[in-house]
């Protein structure tokens, strides 16, 4: 089995089915992890995320399909993949009634360690996520972002190869979650393989080698996010007219020309519209003049992940994630296929 | 980073978990429910004052009426009390289970690669922790007070022994009551609302031949009745066997009914 780890993928999950009572949380879920990678599942609330990180933490069993974790097959050889996982989420806690250092000891001990050693390996995930201070303290005492380091921590107590991270900065602050993003980035680069779930679009950008787009149940898309956001030739045109009286105008003229629907916003009267033929352009430009609408701004830019979402689901992601500290650089991508799943 | 490096080549994962690591599993686990009767003020609290509480309330309250003297009412109620502070006791182990559920504890347990059982046996043995603290405080109290064991050490022990045997057994429909309803207020009202007449419909607090002749039906048949009925006889004399053997058969019964349900509807969650 060893010899044939190294050419598997981390995990492996084929037309993965799961219903509770009438409704239908999975309906056919594949999903690749590449050994080492971030493997982004990206989707609203009640995508159906949680369900598939449940599937495979052997916490529930999939009502169809089939899931291997290293090549351990999650229901029949769950043992086996419970020594090579690491779970953090809302629902898979610390004790609350436990201080820090015993939490960590408890899980260190469960996984077989001896006292000595389970309690060196407590105060070293301690340290690490800068947590020292409040060792003795009970869980129940942290604030949200030292809970969520205390689960992080929780979760590697015993150096899993594979982390299943579900949600792990919603709720988090913006200075809390790049330390939780900083975290992760050392993990992988540790040889770690994470499943990471998210409603953050920005979050899967910044993290993810790979995207699997997930709404209702079922991938939706997949790929990597410059493919994602280059795939097939989604760009956006920002226009915004010099007078707010002419935005009417506009959105309806982009309407008309691009077949598309344009979003404006309230507050800066600025029009967005998907184009996916660049030949449009100086149609619409020419018919702009003929109009003798004046513009403030024409641009033409590529589309953000939270516009592939939107394109991808015909709904926006729920949440909007709080501002982030650095913007990532938009440079052009190389124009890729969009790996549009076939379900 | 440099602290916790994964190491290059990993051991191939274990096929099944030993017996031996399988009990570990339970001890830290019972480990655990322990320390958290340590770290936990309120719990340490009631514990303690829960049955002193009991003692003080009903000895002073009913003793000088329904025994003339509050020393006799107490050398009557005080086998009863260590009861009915164990029975209600149990009421803990569903409480923190279904905690542990609701907090999302036990689906990190789950994760884990330990024994199926571990945790909910892991919660009872660190329950019977609780369970001979509440014993020691009723009796240690009572003997403040005033009580008198009329019977020998051993006799004693033998009484305590068997109200944790009979806890060991309850405390799995609390389990089990604990697996089923969602809140930890949830397994209180419902434990209490089916405990109460289990505990009080019982010659616990008076003799049963005053009470009405419906009463008196469920009071024979009551399994706290044989209960109390052996702890009088091992702390104060009379003949102890067959409400001994009546008591160790309830105890039997209820385990062998409720623990299966306990891990029928724990399973379920899993």
């Amino acid at each position: 089995m060893d010899g044939m780890e190294e050419a598997t993928n981390a995990i492996e999950a084929r037309g993965l089915v799961k219903r509770f009572g009438k409704t239908t949380a999975l309906a056919g879920v594949d999903l690749t992890a590449r050994t080492g990678t971030v493997l982004g599942l990206l989707g609203p609330n009640g995508a159906g995320k949680t369900t598939a990180v449940r599937i495979l933490a052997t916490l529930l069993r999939p009502d169809a399909g089939d899931a291997l974790v290293c090549g351990y097959h999650t229901e029949r050889e769950a043992h086996q993949v419970r020594q090579l996982i690491g779970l953090t989420g809302q629902y898979a806690s610390v004790d609350e009634g436990l201080s820090g250092t015993n939490n960590l000891i408890m899980i260190g001990r469960l996984l077989g360690m001896p006292r000595a050693p389970a309690r060196v390996r407590a105060a070293e995930l301690l340290a690490r996520f800068e947590l020292s201070d409040a060792a003795g303290r009970p869980a129940k005492t942290y604030s949200g972002g030292m809970r969520r380091r205390l689960d992080l921590a929780a979760s590697l107590v015993g150096k899993p190869r594979i982390l299943y991270l579900d949600e792990p900065t919603t709720g988090l602050d913006p200075q809390s979650r790049n330390e939780v993003w900083t975290m992760i980035r050392e993990l992988v680069a540790d040889g770690t393989t994470v499943l990471l779930t998210t409603q953050y679009l920005e979050e899967a950008d910044q993290l993810a080698h790979d995207i699997a787009v997930i709404d209702r149940g079922a991938v939706i898309a997949t790929g990597t996010p410059e493919q994602l956001k280059a795939g097939a030739g989604r760009q956006v045109l920002e226009v915004t007219p010099a007078s707010r009286s002419d935005v009417p105008a506009v959105a309806e003229l982009l309407a008309a020309r691009t077949g598309g629907e344009p979003a404006v916003s309230a507050e800066s009267g600025q029009v967005t519209v998907q184009v996916d033929d660049g030949r449009l352009l100086p149609q619409i430009v020419r018919a702009l003049d003929d109009r003798s609408i004046e513009l403030a701004e024409f641009a033409l830019r590529k589309a953000s992940l939270d516009e592939v979402f939107l394109a991808l689901t015909g709904h926006r992601a729920e949440e909007t994630m709080p501002s982030a500290d650095a913007g990532h650089s938009d440079h052009a991508a190389p124009a890729a296929e969009l790996n549009r799943s076939s379900q | 980073m440099t602290t916790a490096t994964v190491p290059a080549a990993f051991p191939a994962p274990a096929r099944r978990l030993g017996p031996v690591a399988a009990l570990r599993n339970a001890c830290t686990l019972g480990w655990r429910s322990v320390l958290k009767i340590r770290t936990n003020p309120e719990d340490l609290f009631g514990l303690w004052l829960q049955p002193i509480m009991y003692l003080l309330l009903f000895t002073y309250v009913f003793g000088g009426s329904l025994a003339g003297s509050t020393h006799r009412y107490l050398q009557f109620e005080l086998p009863g009390i260590l009861v009915l502070s164990v029975v209600f006791a149990t009421l803990g182990t569903g409480m923190m289970l279904s905690q542990d559920v609701a907090t999302g504890v036990f689906d990190r347990f789950r994760a884990l690669p330990i024994a199926r059982w571990a945790p909910l046996a892991g919660a009872i043995l660190g329950d019977m922790v609780r369970y001979v603290i509440t014993v020691a405080v009723t009796l240690g109290f009572g003997m403040v007070l005033g009580f008198r064991i009329e019977t020998s050490p051993l006799a004693a022990t033998m009484g305590c022994l068997l109200v944790l045997v009979f806890a060991l057994a309850m405390c799995w429909f609390s389990a089990m009551i604990g697996m089923l309803v969602r809140s930890a207020t949830g397994v209180q009202l419902w434990g209490f609302l089916l405990m109460f007449p289990l505990v009080f419909g019982s010659p616990i607090l008076t003799e049963t031949a005053r009470m009405p002749g419906w009463l008196q039906a469920f009071v024979k048949v009551n399994p706290v009745t044989y209960l109390t009925e052996a702890e009088r006889a091992l702390l104060l004399g009379g003949p102890a066997a067959t409400s001994v053997i009546r008591s160790l058969l309830w105890a039997l019964g209820i385990f062998v009914v409720f623990a299966p349900l306990a891990v029928a509807a724990y399973r379920r969650k899993a």
